[in-house]
């Protein structure tokens, strides 16, 4: 008896404890979009739970003051599909290649690429910027995209991946049958590793989206400018006290990725497991 | 782009004999830790315990999915949204946060926390924390999910309690876990940008209390002078720091060998 009414004080303990830290991280997103509908007077006259009904006055004000919002989104998408697509591809093709074929420095190469893991981003980014601005190459989109082709991270997962599940059998008995090395891994292998793609291309689509400092230091020209630049411009003098305009331009950065999270999250929650833990 | 040159010339080693004599930098590496160590220690914490809790087989909880599915959803958000987000929220004088501890009789008046440096390093340490909480909390479940259960089985038998069991079994099987979490966070965290650089006036303030040194870097090679070369060496000897201590922390969290007799 004592034993039950043990675990039932510690079940609402918990229940309590998931409900406190779950509107933690729900509450500020939902004030957000609530008062992303409601005007100045209503957000200076206190706080609200409930939706108002001026969503369509914010997008005016937001988009009267050259917030060009569709570009953005458009420049972020291009930039980002792109990266993904490459960095998928290419990602799983040096793990296909390393972890399949025996070549001299094969070894090393692994080395290296598990030391550009350990390498952060930020030792680089200067030298980066200069040797973009020497090959004439700011204000392009393809300092953004090309780079990602060498993405060491993606890589380790893919080979972890491709070691978990490959059997040599299926390759011997591609190439008894005739079919070329790219078309192994084109036809026969993508198919089979197509899970780890899909969980890596999440990742880094939302990864490329959200990246704001390369493109901020790299593009100048504001038909350029991809959705983080433009929602960095909501702090400044222009929205002053337009309130109801930058909770609209905020919301309207997060929410493709909220619904698009709504749908995902089990697999993107499954995904970020995958790799990382091991026996 | 201004500043940067096609000719150069060799200084030797005298912007790295700057950079150990800048109080800015060392107030830059002395901010980030602060802020690191303000959002690390209760979210491995929270994390820890609320790991412990949803994966424990003998309470029957529901919605543990949806709880961990919401409590991961600021991870994926855009940081820059998140920050002029929190900037909006924290606003003076008529900010919701500002209303919120009105109402319930908190503050008699509207706090102004963009001018106090402890409220912002605050601020920071707790969007750090909201955004990668959740993270660590899946990070940390599917570890314990993994730990065998004869172990427990085990220790049940030799009449261990449930105490005894987390104690004794759940953290130190936990504990490369933990190491990788510290160590990824506080990689991750050396390099913080995008919040402290947004939810400031982009340059830390006030009184430089929020600049980061990836916010220093900014600050030295992008705006005012354009020191480039100056910059560089902020983002080695941030990365050297980070070596040592990665170094530190390995020594410190390795496993003892067992003593010979």
């Amino acid at each position: 008896m004592t034993y039950k009414r043990e675990i039932k004080i510690k079940e609402t303990i918990v229940y309590i404890a998931m409900i406190i830290f779950g509107l933690i991280a729900v509450v500020p997103v939902w004030v957000m979009l609530i008062n992303a509908t409601r005007n100045n007077a209503e957000i200076n006259s206190g706080l609200s739970l409930i939706p108002s009904s001026h969503a369509l006055d914010n997008w005016r004000i937001l988009t009267s003051r050259n917030f060009q919002i569709w570009q953005g989104f458009g420049n972020s998408f291009i930039i980002s599909s792109l990266v993904t697509i490459l960095c998928v591809y290419f990602s799983s093709l040096v793990a296909y290649a390393i972890h399949i074929y025996r070549f001299r420095g094969r070894k090393l190469l692994w080395n290296l690429i598990m030391m550009l893991i350990m390498l952060p981003a930020s030792l680089s980014f200067i030298g980066f910027c200069q040797f973009i601005s020497k090959i004439h190459l700011m204000n392009s989109f393809i300092p953004l995209i090309i780079p990602s082709i060498a993405s060491a991270g993606t890589v380790l997962f893919m080979k972890q991946y491709l070691e978990s599940i490959l059997s040599f059998e299926l390759i011997e008995a591609s190439r008894i049958d005739g079919a070329g090395e790219f078309l192994i891994f084109n036809q026969i292998i993508l198919p089979v590793i197509k899970p780890a793609i899909a969980t890596q291309a999440i990742f880094c689509f939302v990864g490329s989206w959200n990246n704001f400092m390369t493109p901020f230091v790299l593009l100048s020209s504001t038909e350029k400018y991809t959705l983080p630049m433009l929602v960095q411009m909501l702090r400044g003098d222009i929205y002053r006290t337009e309130y109801g305009g930058i909770y609209l331009g905020i919301a309207v950065s997060l929410v493709p990725i909220i619904i698009f999270y709504a749908f995902m999250s089990r697999y993107i929650i499954s995904g970020l497991t995958m790799g990382s833990v091991k026996e | 782009m201004k500043g940067l040159k096609t000719s150069f010339n060799l200084v030797g080693l005298v912007n790295f004999k700057k950079l150990v004599a800048d109080p800015y930098f060392w107030g830059a590496v002395k901010n980030t830790f602060i802020i690191w160590g303000l959002n690390f220690a209760p979210q491995l914490g929270i994390a820890l315990i609320l790991a412990i809790w949803l994966t424990d087989v003998k309470l029957n909880l529901h919605g543990k999915n949806l709880f961990r599915a919401l409590f991961y959803l600021p991870n994926l958000l855009m940081a820059t949204s998140v920050a002029i987000l929190f900037k909006s929220l924290f606003a003076y004088p008529i900010g919701p946060v500002n209303q919120f501890l009105m109402k319930i009789g908190v503050l008699t008046q509207a706090f102004q926390f963009d001018r106090s440096p402890w409220a912002m390093r605050l601020i920071v340490a707790f969007i750090q924390w909201w955004m990668w909480c959740g993270q660590t909390l899946i990070l940390l479940m599917a570890a314990i999910t993994s730990i065998s259960p004869s172990l427990y089985e085990a220790a049940v038998i030799d009449g261990a309690n449930e105490w005894q069991c987390t104690w004794h079994i759940t953290i130190p099987q936990l504990r490369p876990m933990m190491f990788y979490l510290l160590i990824t966070s506080m990689v991750g965290g050396m390099q913080m940008f995008d919040i402290p650089f947004l939810i400031t006036g982009m340059h830390g303030e006030p009184d430089y209390k929020i600049r980061t040194t990836a916010v220093y870097m900014y600050n030295t090679a992008f705006q005012g002078k354009n020191n480039y070369s100056y910059a560089a060496a902020i983002s080695i000897g941030m990365f050297i720091i980070t070596i040592i201590l990665a170094w530190v922390i390995n020594q410190l969290t390795k496993e003892k060998a067992p003593k010979k007799h």
